[in-house]
């Protein structure tokens, strides 16, 4: 790994200054970290007074319930659901913003606002809208016949869950596809245009393709957005229910560690989603350098 | 004020890279050297090693008669100026003069004095209170300049500070800085792999080619007697001429290349050395076809392949002579013109 | 491009004006709600003009607080937001332009292993490690304390590879001179490296700011003391209790003051914050 050309000489003083970052990297993440894994190989009896080493016998147990496994495709429905909704209107409106030159800050400074929202606001607000009772958008589908109550329904639960994790992320989605869409050569676009292509011609054959690093890179990070960041918003609408209609990993690996103290079980679901998150990194980071390329 | 002196100074990289091979130069107190050569040849290497800037792999520096080996650049009493400037970018031109002698626990009416001072030497009073980039490239310049002045070193170092610079600027602020070294008589090492600003700056040239010496010496000596092909086609532009001896003997009187010296195979000679009228003194002559016709206001440059053979060819001479592309050439080759050289072993031969 | 240029333009300002409507309706709907009184809520459907009680309503969460709920006051909450988002921006700041400047600029033994360790945190979210790093904070007494709250989020890969990423970029003689002008390291990390580094540092911070105010599920692991819950803990904790007795217009105050504080950051530092953000995440 690079350093500069020339560099300091210095018995401790490169030490001192990683020291902070190290010593909390330490204390904070990898010891934690390694305890996660240890205990994913133990068992805790009900007392807590007795801890036996009992192999993959957790992995097994977590691998072979069901609840598990239908916590794991309901979190890849709803990695897919967010991603797609959230990056579909981000590029839409980002293809918009890149269009008219005057007013693109203007609209974009009413579009990036979101970011700041914490996930457990952004999911009271659709709670909110979506209020069973005295919520608008219930009232308006109720015209259409839909008797929504996500409070019994499990698919509309979903269905908020989804919406109020896209409308979070739609503009961290949009900055990225905006910046894309700038950095597109505009004699390409000119080019095209000589040739005769339509301006959604022009978009699908030329723009979208030059986007796909963009698209890729996004792609990844909505992912793990969805694994991680959304813990707020299914908390504070619908805490994993009806049932169990929502909860997806990181929310059973909460309720089991921390509601249900099964240490034992948590930890081997924490190890797992750490298999997750390094295989996303490492995705990630292979195709960093493409994204680099244009 | 300090002589310089490098004993057998070695650079190796990790891998066994071996960037500066040993090497020795003694540089007298207010002398200006040049080292020169071409790009990878070690000469900012051996200069950042000078400054502090690289270790010592092996051998011994000193300045003045300290060893600095093991000193930081800022305990050896030595100012840099690099090519791309290095001011600091968020700092006035004043507080970039002022930087170094603040570090070093001047008093502020003494700090004010010497940049005052540098400034008006260098003609840079009225930017003192701008940044960086607010200047110009030239402006640029002379603060960095300025920022070597205030110190009043031992020794200066160039690391090719007119590189970034237009050409029209460059030969300006090579006159300035020639004219500034002869003021301040201060020891100066400057690295350029220009080799007309060579010529014209040092007192004495050092040419590098592949981290070793190939030759030292005033930059008329060096031309006028190249101790090696390397150096003979390195300094002078355009480019001394390389002829097989073998050739020349079947088109001339063989008996003036008898007392080449033994082992010359080669022989150069300088494209101001072959001209179109035969000299008063015993010379060659060479039969040759002009390709190219390249005039140059003062002088012109003829292009030309000699006769049987495919050795392309360069004559200068002065002023537009009548000629024309395609014609046969005359060509004529005092004997003292010719640098006899051994092409196995590169070297000039007969010392 | 002779197309229909104007049904074009007309379209995409269309599509444009629907995008931002539809993002700000759901914050519309929560202010609009905090200016009612209780009352409103209690027959059909949440109203979508503004109340007349908006200073009382303000007042009210600023000032006492929602006691039934068992709430703090709201400005105690976003007092403690505030401490822990700039104790997180500042921690996560300072320790990682300290550790790149001692990987850039240094050469020394165990740097790589150094690079790898910090490297290794971008894998392990808070989310993966609840429990085991809750025991830590535990028994390190540090349950209920902003040192808590703070210190297990402030190790930050992401932004050490940022300030690696700038200082390969900032040219090498800039050191060089620094040095030849006689600074040691840190003469010239305080006096050169800091100030041409102050654009990415005020980048970082707005981005990790609204990182640290965004944080719900450290807090709430780790403070069980009223004193310490954030704002956007105590909207949770509002909202626990809504069941019973539903004061819509007390829980969305207190969501629009929990939002107003980070999205000002946002569109006053716009710039920075496209910066900080389209940088970071590369």
């Amino acid at each position: 790994m690079q350093t500069k050309r020339s560099t300091y000489r210095h018995r401790w003083l490169p030490y001192l200054l990683l020291a902070p970052q190290l010593a909390i990297t330490l204390v904070f993440f990898i010891w934690p970290a390694s305890q996660a894994v240890k205990s994913s190989f133990e068992r805790t009896d009900a007392f807590g007074f007795k801890t036996t080493f009992v192999g993959l016998s957790n992995y097994a147990r977590v691998l072979a319930d069901p609840g598990y496994l239908n916590a794991l495709g309901r979190t890849a429905i709803f990695a897919v659901s967010v991603t797609v909704l959230s990056m579909g209107v981000a590029l839409l409106l980002a293809v918009c913003v890149n269009r008219v030159i005057k007013s693109a800050r203007f609209y974009t400074t009413l579009l990036v606002w979101p970011y700041a929202v914490a996930p457990v606001v952004a999911g009271v607000l659709w709670w909110f809208l979506f209020n069973p009772t005295i919520g608008l958008l219930p009232h308006l589908l109720d015209w259409f016949g839909i008797n929504w109550n996500h409070r019994v329904s499990g698919t509309q639960a979903m269905i908020l869950i989804t919406i109020a994790a896209a409308w979070k992320q739609i503009s961290y989605n949009f900055l990225f596809f905006l910046a894309g869409l700038q950095s597109v050569p505009h004699s390409l676009i000119e080019a095209a245009a000589i040739d005769g292509a339509t301006p959604f011609k022009r978009f699908w054959t030329i723009v979208f393709p030059l986007l796909s690093p963009t698209t890729f890179f996004l792609m990844i990070i909505n992912i793990n957005y969805v694994m991680f960041d959304t813990f707020g918003v299914i908390d504070a609408t619908t805490a994993g229910g009806p049932g169990t209609a929502t909860m997806t990993l990181v929310y059973k690996v909460y309720t089991d560690g921390v509601a249900g103290l099964n240490i034992g079980s948590s930890s081997a679901q924490s190890v797992i989603l750490m298999g997750i998150v390094i295989l996303l990194t490492f995705i990630q980071f292979r195709y960093v350098e493409r994204r680099v390329n244009y | 004020m300090a002589s310089i002196t490098l004993e057998g100074l070695k650079k190796t990289y990790a891998g066994d890279v071996q960037a500066v091979k040993g090497v020795d130069l003694a540089i007298k107190d207010g002398e200006f050297v040049v080292l020169v050569g071409p790009s990878g040849c070690g000469k900012s290497t051996l200069l950042r090693m000078v400054a502090g800037l690289e270790t010592i792999s092996d051998g011994t520096l000193k300045i003045g008669d300290r060893v600095v080996n093991d000193l930081e650049p800022a305990e050896r009493d030595i100012a840099m100026v690099f090519q791309n400037y290095a001011l600091y970018p968020h700092m006035t031109v004043y507080n970039n003069l002022a930087y170094g002698l603040k570090n070093r626990g001047f008093k502020k009416p003494e700090i004010e004095e010497r940049v005052r001072h540098a400034a008006r030497m260098l003609e840079i009073e009225e930017f003192l209170t701008r940044k960086p980039r607010q200047l110009s490239g030239g402006q640029r310049q002379r603060v960095a300049m300025g920022r070597a002045l205030v110190r009043e070193p031992a020794a200066f170092l160039f690391d090719e500070p007119l590189s970034n610079l237009d050409a029209k600027l460059r030969v300006q602020m090579r006159v300035e800085i020639k004219q500034l070294q002869r003021r301040l008589k201060t020891t100066s090492l400057y690295v350029t792999h220009d080799q007309l600003e060579a010529m014209t700056l040092g007192d004495r040239l050092v040419v590098l080619n592949a981290g070793q010496i190939e030759q030292v010496g005033t930059p008329m000596e060096i031309y006028a007697r190249p101790a090696s092909m390397f150096v003979a086609s390195f300094i002078g532009s355009p480019a001394m001429n390389m002829v097989p001896v073998e050739y020349l003997a079947t088109r001339s009187t063989e008996s003036l290349l008898d007392d080449l010296p033994a082992g010359t195979d080669v022989v150069g000679i300088r494209p101001d050395d072959m001209h179109l009228t035969p000299p008063s003194t015993p010379h060659l002559v060479v039969e040759s076809t002009l390709a190219l016709f390249e005039a140059a206001g003062a002088e012109s440059h003829l292009y030309v392949r000699l006769s049987e053979s495919d050795q392309p060819t360069v004559i200068r001479v002065s002023g537009q002579p009548p000629v024309r592309e395609g014609e046969t050439l005359r060509l004529y080759v005092a004997r003292e013109a010719l640098h006899p050289f051994d092409s196995a072993s590169g070297k000039r031969t007969g010392g | 491009m002779v197309e229909n240029r104007r049904f074009l333009n007309v379209l995409t300002h269309l599509v444009l004006i629907i995008g931002v409507l539809v993002v700000a309706f759901p914050v519309y709907v929560a202010f609009i709600a905090s200016t009612h009184e209780a009352g409103a809520f209690v027959r059909g459907v949440i109203p979508l003009t503004p109340g007349d009680h908006f200073w009382a309503t303000y007042s009210q969460m600023l000032g006492s607080g929602w006691q039934v709920a068992g709430a703090p006051p709201v400005w105690l909450m976003l007092a403690n937001s505030t401490i822990m988002a700039l104790a997180i921006a500042f921690g996560k700041i300072t320790i990682s332009i300290l550790s790149a400047f001692a990987i850039v600029y240094f050469r020394f033994r165990f740097r790589l292993l150094a690079f790898w360790i910090i490297f290794i945190t971008l894998m392990l979210p808070v989310e993966v490690r609840i429990i085991p790093t809750y025991a830590v904070v535990a028994n390190l007494g540090m349950l209920n304390s902003y040192a808590g709250l703070t210190l297990p989020l402030i190790a930050s890969a992401t932004a050490t590879f940022l300030f690696r990423q700038f200082f390969m970029t900032v040219p090498e003689e800039l050191m060089e001179a620094s040095r030849v002008d006689g600074a040691g390291p840190m003469k010239f990390f305080k006096d050169i490296l800091l100030p041409v580094s102050i654009t990415n540092i005020a980048a970082l911070f707005v981005i990790m700011f609204i990182y640290g105010w965004v944080q719900y599920l450290w807090p709430l692991l780790v403070t069980t003391q009223e004193d310490f819950y954030t704002i956007v803990l105590g909207i949770k904790r509002l909202m626990a209790s809504s069941d019973r007795v539903p004061a819509w217009n007390l829980i969305m105050a207190t969501v629009t003051l929990a939002m107003v504080p980070p999205v000002m950051v946002v569109l006053l530092m716009q710039k920075l914050f496209v910066k900080g953000l389209t940088e970071t995440e590369k």
